[in-house]
């Protein structure tokens, strides 16, 4: 495969989020606003990109038996090095995110991508399919992170967008938890009526 | 410091694990489409809940917290939550043959359920002592029943709903299932609690 179709793939034809619906927990919780959206799909990115890293240099020796629990240590360091990072340099992100940065160790993508390619390919292709993957998921959040801001706030990364009236009474429904079902229920649907059929 | 019993009712509706909190969410939706598969799992959760969050609570407070290795807290939890699922799996199919037909199936599934690491984490940062603990994982655990076997029994009768192909499957449950948050949503202020 050629190594654009490696990155892209992962951004477009197979998002975690919206295509394969992976990865679901931390795409409703984190994207109330764009910011906690685009915060967490980054540090997503940091570590699924480190782990891809590591567990392709290591794929020849990792034995094949105990390769679930060797993964599932590699990326838990990664998880930790981003959780105090963060705690130290983003508080008021780390408080927003809350439990679901060291929940990113149970990411299915994460552990998805290290089993299913980090494990048989090249270092390169490994870091391509981290960032395309990653950014992808990053996307996601970031999309449905404006959607919900712009609806339940009036505001766009704390910009006022629809003038102060609606500022003052916006559907606050959207960044509250019925607002991230709906908005991904709308997003899947549109992209079952219009891309799908494009993709396959 | 609040009571148990106002802890177990956080859990159990006002914060509801899935609908509020967006934890357990692949369970929610991948094992949801018949009632009975979705007990099956509720139940499953409810028991690895339960010990998962006394047996992590022994791990922090005895041996990461005195050896001052409270960084190591995300990678001791993961595997100790999958050592304790494997154990699980195996003294059950051993001793309780009826139990595991019941829940077996979902227990290595459970492994990467968010929602438990998820409470295990949340009795840290809450600073529970052993008591609130056990209720909080309790309470999250049936919460989590609860919801995701009401959202069965709605997923059974969408499946022979007249919809647009283009909302069948993942798209209309998430539409239910916002519907549903609608309706918890009532619940935020119930004995003061949010």
């Amino acid at each position: 495969m050629r190594k654009r179709e490696i990155f892209t793939r992962g951004l477009v034809k197979e998002n975690a989020v919206l295509v394969l619906m992976i990865g679901l927990c931390p795409a409703l919780a984190t994207s109330a606003t764009v910011r906690d959206g685009f915060g967490m799909g980054l540090a997503a990115t940091f570590v699924l990109i480190f782990s891809n890293v590591i567990i392709s240099l290591m794929r020849k020796i990792v034995p094949n038996e105990v390769r679930i629990p060797i993964f599932i240590l590699i990326i838990s360091t990664f998880v930790t090095i981003i959780d105090y990072s963060m705690q130290a340099f983003q508080p008021d992100l780390y408080q927003a995110l809350g439990v679901f940065v060291p929940l990113i160790v149970v990411n299915c993508m994460i552990l998805g991508r290290a089993e299913a390619y980090a494990s048989k390919n090249s270092l390169i292709n490994s870091i391509l399919d981290g960032l395309g993957v990653g950014f992808g998921f990053t996307l996601a959040l970031t999309v449905m992170g404006v959607i919900r801001e712009v609806l339940g706030n009036g505001t766009f990364l704390g910009i006022t967008v629809f003038g102060e009236a609606f500022r003052q009474s916006p559907v606050i429904f959207m960044i509250l938890s019925p607002g991230a079902f709906l908005v991904i229920g709308i997003l899947k649907a549109l992209i079952n009526k219009y891309v799908k059929k494009e993709i396959s | 410091m609040k009571s148990p019993a106002l802890i177990f009712l956080g859990a159990f509706l006002v914060n509801n694990i899935v609908l509020m909190r967006f934890l357990g969410l692949c369970p929610f939706f991948g094992v949801s489409t018949t009632v009975e598969t979705a007990t099956g799992m509720g139940m499953a959760v409810i028991f690895v809940m339960t010990l998962a969050a006394w047996i992590t609570y022994g791990v922090f407070h005895a041996i990461l917290l005195p050896l001052n290795l409270v960084f190591l807290r995300t990678a001791t939890f993961i595997l100790t939550i999958a050592s304790l699922v494997q154990l699980v799996e195996m003294f059950l199919k051993k001793y309780y043959r009826t139990l595991y037909s019941a829940m077996g199936i979902y227990l290595p599934l459970i492994t990467t359920n968010c929602a438990i690491l998820g409470v295990t984490f949340l009795n840290i940062d809450n600073k529970f002592n052993f008591l609130n603990g056990t209720v909080f994982a309790i309470g999250t655990g049936l919460g989590f029943g609860l919801v995701i076997i009401t959202f069965a029994a709605l997923r059974e009768r969408l499946d022979l709903a007249p919809i647009n192909p283009s909302l069948r499957g993942y798209p209309i449950s998430f539409i239910a299932a916002a519907l549903m948050a609608l309706a918890f949503l009532g619940f935020s202020g119930l004995f003061g609690l949010t």
